[in-house]
Formats: structure tokens, C-alpha cells, sequence
């Protein structure tokens, strides 16, 4: 691997956890652990700059980190499984070429939030999460939308490192 | 709008994804019924059923590991709890079925059951 891929690397992955942390700070309004996924701003970026294999990487070390660094194990379940999917459908929308950074990124936070109320609901053996289902739905789709508009911009504006 | 011919795809995404969720939201909102009861889970296991048209307050759990649940006017809510995060007492009262308050770090869930027809409120006969 190459010295500046490395730096780009540790970049991106610094990014992420500083989104996480961020995120962090916002008190969780009604499942505990199920965030908006505004580390998947540097995902998107990542996905786009680097490809997809370096943009699971990215985001399985941001997803260890903030376990390790101000996660508990609940949380950790739930962004395992919200980052899997959301980055399974990322990577399977950009491949269509079909969509721009925001439809892909769109998915991705919808993806995201599904994932977690999933496993939640697997976790607490209710299906009452349900009626979180349609709210966070919606809220990963704005979130989408911002994140895909700035990854997007991120992506034509931030010189390539060669 | 130049985005919108550009990004055509994106906006059919967006437009059905927010449409789907507020389907969906609406299909649930139309639906509700007042609960008849709450019913406590803690770790999986039902240990409490509480009807929520009689008033009462109870402390749930043991040792630091506590929620204070109050029913009142037909409604369940946490009102105080010892776990680190606080998103149970955050989340309200809740008293339409289906609704619930989890408390993660407690392994605790109080949903509301039993509204509508079947309801266990004894009002009718
Ligand atoms: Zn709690």
C-alpha cells in the first residue's frame, strides 16, 4: 500500500470517528444506540474516492474504534449491522451507475437505520420497535440527502492524492 | 429544476423512499387504538401486566438497576430510572397499541397491549 493511500486512509478514518463522536453528543431521541449516521459522510466519501473494499475497511475500523473508544456492546450489535447493510446496498447502487452520490448515500442511511432497528428488535425479542421503523425511514432518508449532497461536493472539490 | 434532470433517478429514489415511510406512518397513526394494559418485560420475561385505567406507580427492577413507572389517564411512562443514558424517561408517555418504552441498559420494555375490541378494560361487558 502506498504511503498517501495510508495517509488517506488514516484521514477518512479520523473523519468517521470524529462524525461518530459528534453524533455522540446528540442525546438518542427514542431507541437507545440508533443514531442518524453521520459518519457515513466519510463512508460515501470513501466509496466514491477509494472504492468499496476501502470503504468497508474505513468503516468496520470506525465501528470497532467507537466501540472500543465510547461504545457498549448493544451499540456495537447495532452499527455492525446498520453498516453492513447500509454499505452492501451503497456499493450495489453505484455498481448500476444509475444514481449519483446522493441516491447511493440516500439508501445508505435508510439501510443504515433499518439495519439497527432490526437487529434491536432481534435483541429485545419485540417486534414493537416497529413504529420506530417509519420515523427513523424517513429521518435516514433527509440525512441521505445532506450527506450525498456534501460527499458530493467533498468528492469534485478535494484534490486527489496520487 | 436543473437538479432534478440531472439526478432523475436520485428524486424517484428519494420521492418513494419518503413516500413509503409515510405511508407507513400513516397506516399506523390510522390505526392506533387506545392500549388496555401495559405489559413489563424485563430481560424477556413478562413480570408485570398493568391496566393502564387505574392509576398506580411502581419502582421496577432491584439494587441499581431501577425504573419508576407510573400509569396515569390511560397512559404508561418511566419517570425515573437509574440507567446511564436516560432515553426511557425521555421517550414520554405512551398509550396507543404497540407503543413501547425500552430502557436498553435495563433490559427492560414496557409496551402497551390489548386495545381496541379485545381490550381487557372491563368497560364493557
Ligand atoms: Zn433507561
Amino acid at each position: 500500500m502506498k504511503a498517501s493511500k495510508v495517509a488517506q486512509y488514516g484521514l477518512l478514518t479520523a473523519l468517521a470517528l470524529v462524525l461518530s463522536y459528534l453524533e455522540s453528543l446528540v442525546p438518542p431521541l427514542w431507541v437507545p444506540g440508533v443514531k442518524l449516521g453521520l459518519p457515513n459522510l466519510a463512508i460515501v466519501f470513501a466509496l466514491y474516492r477509494l472504492g468499496w473494499r476501502d470503504a468497508c475497511v474505513i468503516s468496520l475500523v470506525r465501528v470497532v474504534l467507537v466501540a472500543l473508544l465510547f461504545g457498549n456492546g448493544a451499540a456495537l450489535a447495532y452499527s455492525v449491522a446498520g453498516a453492513a447493510l447500509s454499505l452492501a446496498l451503497m456499493g450495489l447502487l453505484k455498481r448500476t451507475g444509475k444514481f449519483s452520490s446522493v441516491g447511493v448515500s440516500v439508501a445508505g442511511g435508510v439501510a443504515h437505520n433499518a439495519g439497527q432497528i432490526l437487529v434491536a428488535m432481534a435483541m429485545l425479542e419485540t417486534a414493537r420497535l416497529a413504529w420506530y421503523l417509519p420515523v427513523l425511514w424517513i429521518s435516514g432518508t433527509i440525512a441521505g440527502v445532506l450527506i450525498g449532497i456534501v460527499s458530493g461536493i467533498l468528492v469534485k472539490r478535494v484534490p486527489e492524492q496520487k | 429544476m436543473e437538479w432534478l434532470k440531472t439526478h432523475r433517478n436520485d428524486a424517484i429514489l428519494i420521492a418513494a423512499l419518503l413516500l413509503a415511510g409515510g405511508a407507513l406512518l400513516l397506516w399506523l397513526g390510522l390505526t392506533r387504538q387506545a392500549g388496555g394494559f401495559a405489559q413489563v418485560r424485563i430481560d424477556g420475561e413478562t413480570v408485570l401486566e398493568l391496566p393502564l385505567n387505574e392509576d398506580a406507580e411502581f419502582v421496577l427492577g432491584e439494587g441499581e438497576h431501577t425504573n419508576t413507572l407510573v400509569i396515569k389517564s390511560g397512559a404508561a411512562q418511566v419517570i425515573a430510572a437509574d440507567c446511564p443514558d436516560q432515553v426511557c424517561v425521555r421517550q414520554g408517555a405512551v398509550r396507543y397499541n404497540g407503543e413501547s418504552i425500552v430502557c436498553l441498559p435495563h433490559k427492560l420494555i414496557v409496551s402497551i397491549e390489548g386495545g381496541g375490541s379485545n381490550g381487557v378494560d372491563g368497560s364493557t361487558g
